[in-house]
């Protein structure tokens, strides 16, 4: 029995036509998109935890198969010089046994079971010791004996069941950020039960000093809370007492001189009157006060946290390897050691570690990170090829010019760094208001605190304790990041990652979008998007002859040409930059620019037929007899970029093109798409005049990009957005990341943008509204320390909850 | 009323073995990932420990078919 759905069981794509492959899983058969998805699922199945597939709540993704060029990448893991970097000895507590540990990234991971199915599948290796994933920050914990297993073998079992990993090393920063998460747990923990105890002890103060109770139990219910808020000032309000100080060093105020003061000032007084008696004591207020600032603080942390980690799993931060040549034999050594003068070999569907020139071989190269153009370029002995571009096809030796500040790359890198010096800087207004509005609140308190000292010396002091816990400028300071990080937080889950601060504001601002045409408009994957038929065969069986010819090659043009192929071809011969021959049927094709193809034909055509039906990148298929037909290659466009593109012209933004690409096609993807303003073959420093200009009309500017030749222009505009497939270099630099690729999120994050700005507004409104009526209100004696500490709360809760409408 | 004078050292001594202990989960790692083990929860597979006799397997929807 087969499903009769037509959707892969195991990823849920939709299955080809007349592909068959089913494999039976607890006795019902199921079918499968491709080989990659069946073995996966065979492997699943074999190891006994077809459990996975009954607990998903999401389908899984549709696994690549394994390369040997995969299988060989991995094994560079294993090189003790480059293990220095990730990989912790460590011996076992038990049983004494020295133990590898390292953490790995692993991607692919879409819901629970994936987690379950890992784990349960890499233990089921005799030499991993354990082997645990953080749900929450997708990362695994391994160790292993390296006696028993290697490490490329682990990495390997996790390809094999479609995921990917690489070993990761996290940064300084990242280790302070997570060992501080710890401590504000513990700190809002003991703020939080101090708060409860207090508020057990206070109420029968409250009540008791109205009803009247004995002074022994006032003078106990007051020595408990001393002793409880003890640890709550001395520790979890000491981030606050510490800021302070800064602050103060620095001569910037920020909301913490008031809190400090707030905090110390209320504790301290209160315990003076425990000790030698008087009125009345704050310490509820103190644990109260403590705790939601602490709250409001974690919170914030948390999503910054959770931002940097998303932001370090794109990167890989492991330095990347080359092979060198030593005395005939291949060497693995890390990139940072290369000389000039070494030769080294480039494997197929690698990156070319530095500029040199080509010693042995021949293959093209895709240089569209750097040109932006988007046909591979082909390239033989002694040729120039640039460090950051990727090796197709064949292997190559190329000997090392130029390294470190002398390559291609560096300049590239010098141009970004003078454009970010140049970056105008929109934000630090709210920061200035709000230290205006903390010496403001100082101000003001000493002044009522020295007015009642003179009316009424003994309720001088909690009047100003009031004014300073009312006034505290916690929804104002609450007001923007509480929206900025609800924004963040909805924008993050659905594929655009925010890496800098001022991006949600500059979004609001915006006028102005540039983008780049390869990889961001488009694909960046060769299509045939067009077939001319030139004999008395129909377009299906010239597109049968040749996908049956362009299947033996490695070249992006023939991943165009989709498995459809119904003959078999053998005598293949490959020309790089020409195309392909080969024999179907015993009848000789050629496969190809035309200039190559031509040759195979015996009798002399005319110029007409010669010449490829239209503009554009035309291959040729002839037999020897005569031309058979044509097919255009194309970038394929995505297909939502259109509809983007109307958007937001539809809402007034002002978009263009600006590409490095020489060919027509940057003209025709323009028109196609209806951007007026498109320029092609801009270099870098083109894009980046082009961009100032714009800059010099007031035109706030968004910058859209996925290449190296972006990353200039992309410092330089006010905000820049990376394309989720972008080069890590490009993804480092830019301001926020499109992890879905999907240029739809791009007007969802303009959307919001622009909703966070009124939230934002509406939030500051409300703060300052609140603080104008509770002012005076405080300053006349009519407002309680207590009541000002939950009036405070209450106004931070409701900034809180009106942020928290940018989710829905 | 004077028993307050007992209850409330009690109380005291009893919220600082409740923070001694979240102390203590805190620094052993029990709070780095909050969603895991919501999940992993389901996970455990018991159909091992389920006698042969008692197993019914939901999964066999082919059998109902072929009745119908």
């Amino acid at each position: 029995m087969h499903t009769t759905s037509g959707h892969c069981y195991h990823c849920g794509e939709s299955i080809p036509n007349g592909l068959n492959i089913s494999l039976t899983i607890e006795n019902k058969t199921h079918s499968f998109c491709c080989h990659g998805c069946s073995a996966v699922a065979q492997m699943i199945t074999e190891n006994g935890m077809e459990g996975f597939y009954k607990h998903r709540s999401q389908l899984s993704v549709t696994p690549q198969e394994i390369e040997e060029t995969t299988q060989s990448e991995l094994k560079i893991y294993d090189n003790p010089d480059l293990q220095k970097e990730f990989v912790f000895d460590f011996t076992h507590p038990e049983s004494s046994t020295e133990l590898k540990q390292a953490t790995l990234i692993i991607e692919g991971i879409t819901c629970a079971a994936c987690i379950w199915l890992l784990e349960n599948h890499i233990n089921t290796n005799s030499g991993v010791n354990s082997f645990t994933i953080n749900h929450t920050t997708q990362r695994a914990t391994l160790c292993w004996s390296p006696s028993l297993v290697k490490l490329s073998d682990i990495l390997l079992m996790v390809y094999q069941l479609g995921y990917k990993a690489h070993p990761y090393k996290a940064n300084i920063e990242e280790e302070i950020l997570a060992k501080e998460r710890k401590k504000a747990i513990i700190r809002l923990g003991i703020a939080g039960f101090a708060m409860m105890q207090n508020m057990m002890f206070a109420i029968p103060l409250y009540v008791g000093m109205a009803s009247g109770i004995s002074d022994g139990f006032i003078s106990l219910f007051r020595w408990v809370s001393l002793l409880v808020t003890t640890p709550v000032v001395l520790y979890a309000a000491r981030p606050f007492f510490q800021a302070a100080i800064r602050d103060i060093k620095t001569r910037h105020l920020t909301m913490d001189v008031p809190v400090s003061l707030a905090i110390g000032i209320a504790y301290l007084s209160s315990a003076y009157i425990t000790i030698f008696g008087g009125k009345d004591v704050y310490f509820d207020s103190v644990a109260m006060f403590t705790f939601f600032l602490l709250l409001g603080r974690f919170l914030e942390a948390q999503a910054r946290l959770k931002s940097g980690q998303s932001i370090a799993s794109l990167i890989n931060l492991i330095p990347p390897s080359a092979i060198k040549i030593v005395n005939g034999s291949e060497v693995v050594i890390s990139v940072k050691e290369l000389k000039v003068g070494d030769l080294i070999r480039v494997k197929p569907a690698t990156l070319i570690p530095a500029d040199g020139i080509i010693h042995k071989g021949q293959s093209s190269i895709d240089e569209s990170a750097l040109t932006g153009e988007f046909m591979p370029v082909n390239k033989q002995a002694n040729d120039n090829v640039t460090g950051g571009t990727s090796n197709v096809e064949n292997p190559l030796d190329i000997t090392i010019t130029a390294v470190g500040a002398n390559a291609r790359i560096s300049s590239i890198m010098r141009l970004l760094d003078r454009a970010q010096t140049e970056k105008p800087a929109v934000a630090l207004i709210a920061d200035k208001v709000a230290s205006y509005f903390v010496a403001a609140v100082l101000i003001i308190t000493a002044s009522v605190f020295i007015f009642w000292w003179f009316q009424d010396q003994e309720s001088a002091f909690s009047i100003a304790l009031s004014v300073l816990v009312v006034t505290c400028p916690c929804a104002l300071s609450l007001a923007t990041p509480t929206a900025l990080t609800a924004a963040t937080s909805l924008l993050r889950s659905k594929g655009f990652l925010i890496t800098r601060g001022h991006v949600l504001e500059s979004l609001a601002l915006t006028n102005e979008l540039i983008f780049d045409k390869t990889g961001t408009l488009t694909k960046g994957q060769l299509v045939i998007s067009q077939v001319v038929s030139n004999c008395d065969l129909n377009n299906s069986k010239l597109f049968s002859l040749a996908s049956s010819l362009e299947q033996y090659s490695e070249h992006p043009i023939a991943k165009a040409f989709s498995n459809n192929h119904h003959y078999s071809a053998d005598n293949i011969s490959a020309t790089p930059g020409g195309g392909i021959e080969g024999t179907i049927n015993n009848h000789k094709y050629r496969i190809g620019h035309i200039g190559y193809a031509a040759q195979l034909l015996d009798n002399e055509l005319s110029d007409r037929h010669l010449q490829t039906p239209d503009k554009g990148h035309w291959l040729a298929l002839v037999s020897q007899e005569k031309l058979l037909g044509w097919f255009l290659i194309e970038d394929a466009i995505r297909e939502e970029s259109s509809l983007v593109i109307n958007t937001l012209k539809q809402f007034g933004y002002g978009v263009s093109l600006l590409s490095g690409d020489q060919s027509e096609s940057v003209f025709t993807t323009a028109k196609t798409l209806g951007i007026d303003t498109a320029i092609g073959g801009a270099s870098p420093e083109d894009k980046l005049s082009y961009m100032q200009k714009q800059q010099g009309l007031n035109k706030n500017i968004i910058m859209v990009g996925d290449g190296l030749n972006d990353v200039p222009v992309m410092a330089g505009t006010q905000l820049s957005i990376a394309m989720g497939n972008a080069n890590d270099l490009t993804k480092m630099k830019a301001d926020a990341i499109l992890l879905s690729s999907n240029l739809d999120t791009l007007l969802l994050a303009l959307k919001t943008g622009k909703k966070t700005r009124k939230i934002i507004r509406q939030n500051l409104s409300w703060a300052i509204a609140y603080n104008l009526i509770a002012l005076p209100l405080a300053a006349t004696g009519m407002i309680p320390p207590y009541a000002a500490a939950i009036g405070m709360s209450a106004s931070s809760l409701i900034v809180v909850c009106n942020a928290i409408r940018l989710n829905k | 009323m004077e028993i307050l004078y007992i209850l409330i050292p009690l109380s005291i001594f009893l919220v600082a073995i409740a923070i001694f202990v979240f102390n203590w989960a805190v620094k052993s790692g029990q709070f780095d990932d909050l969603e895991g083990p919501a999940h992993s929860i389901l996970f455990d597979d018991d159909k091992d420990m389920i006698p042969k006799e008692a197993q019914v397997d939901t999964n066999d929807d082919s059998q109902k078919k072929n009745h119908g």
